[in-house]
């Protein structure tokens, strides 16, 4: 008996993607599943930190997928290349910083290098795409594109609406019947929710925002100020890590502090007290601040009183704060907590 | 007795330990042990999940603290 044709299937931890590979299973193709991590999914950074966060289960969604469907998945770490995507993207930015179609052509090219390295040896890819789902990478115009672009062209099918684009290759083939794929279009998700039924699936995971930070508006006016202080847009892991902490302030452009909202913040920020000039409050209970920039001495004092601030003491007349250097010098400070109404509105970097 | 390996994640966040977990492991033989330090509490989820989705045993799971010690045994 022949071995079954293999399929690499983009796995995102949504429904689409699930569903596509879970139809593609049903033809008898072996199908295994592959996860980029860029750096800025929403996935597990957030949960991990924020206190808030913890009594919400803290399953990985391609993952938890992946057990649902009963196929490998690999996590494929891609942060270094996914500099370039972010940096040129050719088909530019959608409502904020994210770079869909770019990431897109991107994701189906790093699927094919991956997938038909002859370890691998799979015969095509498949996405949970939808015509029409998405204002940028999922248009009827731009999905070609993504085909084309990635080097993929019709060895990359999209079962839920492959009825709506021309035959793929493994179409073509007769790898799998045309016939049992789908014709979903538009923003509806009715048809997927009655083939999630159909399939007996009854749990899938939702995010709000999508899966990317990218596309949020508060996240991406923090990297733009990220790349206009550091006056270049090179960034490293922890930059874009530390973008998804805490209050980020900036009163002069040349240091901005990043001040923890809860324990679980203030936890994770203890770890980068080497690279940063952190302050907490000594006399009361609060938060833990990085300054990241170049501050000065009465910069210091100034990001002082914030912190006092933000402590069980900011009604107090005085607040006593540890000031401690990335070599481990430490200094305390007292004083007077900034009324809420010196803290400028335009200080808090946001959207 | 089987051959112990270490991958030291202190630090990371999911899913980055999980991904180094999927590489350590790339390079060891089936019957060899791999003990992952982490403090990612994520990790004493995704770290077994991965290992069920891939065939690998789970040994056991060890939490002091925030430390956490996951003992995998690498599977064919």
């Amino acid at each position: 008996m022949a071995e079954p044709r293999r399929a690499v299937a983009l796995i995102s931890g949504g429904l689409d993607s699930m569903l596509a590979a879970k139809v593609i299973m049903e033809q008898g193709v072996h199908v295994e599943g592959i996860n980029f991590f860029t750096g800025f999914c929403v996935e597990g950074h957030t949960h991990a930190i924020r206190e808030k966060d913890r009594a919400k289960p803290k399953r990985n969604n391609a993952l938890w997928v992946a057990e649902q469907l009963g196929i490998k998945l690999h996590i494929i770490d891609v942060i270094d290349e996914y500099k370039d995507v972010l940096l040129n993207p050719k088909h530019g930015y959608g409502a904020n910083l994210n770079p869909c179609l770019d990431c897109k052509v991107f994701m189906v090219r790093k699927a094919l290098a991956w997938g038909f390295m002859e370890e691998n040896g799979f015969d095509f890819i498949i996405t949970g795409e939808v015509i029409g789902q998405r204002p940028m990478s999922q248009r009827k115009d731009t999905m070609p594109v993504i085909a084309r672009e990635s080097g993929a062209d019709d060895r990359l099918l999209r079962p839920l609406c492959a009825k709506n684009l021309p035959p793929t290759l493994p179409e073509k083939e007769g790898w799998v019947n045309r016939e049992e794929l789908h014709d979903f279009s538009g923003r509806t998700r009715k048809p997927q929710i009655q083939l999630a039924e159909k399939f007996g699936f009854s749990d899938w995971a939702q995010p709000a925002g999508g899966c990317c930070f990218l596309t949020d508006a508060q996240y991406s006016a923090k990297l733009v100020d990220l790349w206009q202080a550091h006056g270049h847009r090179e960034y490293e892991l922890d930059d874009i890590v530390l973008l998804k902490i805490g209050r980020h302030i900036r009163p002069a452009p040349h240091f901005k502090l990043i001040v923890g909202r809860e324990e679980g913040e203030n936890n994770y920020l203890e770890g980068y007290r080497k690279q940063f000039v952190s302050l907490h409050p000594v006399s009361h209970r609060g938060p833990l601040c990085l300054i990241d920039g170049t501050p000065g001495p009465e910069d210091i004092h100034l990001a002082a009183r914030i912190v006092a601030r933000y402590s069980q003491g900011k009604t107090a007349r005085e607040v006593r704060v540890s000031v401690q250097q990335p070599g481990g010098e430490i200094e305390e400070k007292t004083v007077v907590p900034l009324p809420p109404n010196e803290v400028c509105e335009n200080w808090h970097v946001s959207a | 007795m089987s051959r112990l390996e270490t991958l030291d994640t202190r630090g990371l966040l999911c899913p980055l330990p999980v991904i180094r977990t999927q590489d350590k492991i790339k390079n060891l033989t089936p019957g060899m042990l791999l003990d992952v330090f982490a403090t990612d509490p994520g990790t004493l989820h995704d770290i077994p999940a991965w290992c069920r989705v891939h065939g690998h045993e789970l040994v056991e799971t060890e939490q002091k603290g925030r430390d956490i010690r996951i003992r995998v045994r690498v599977c064919a």
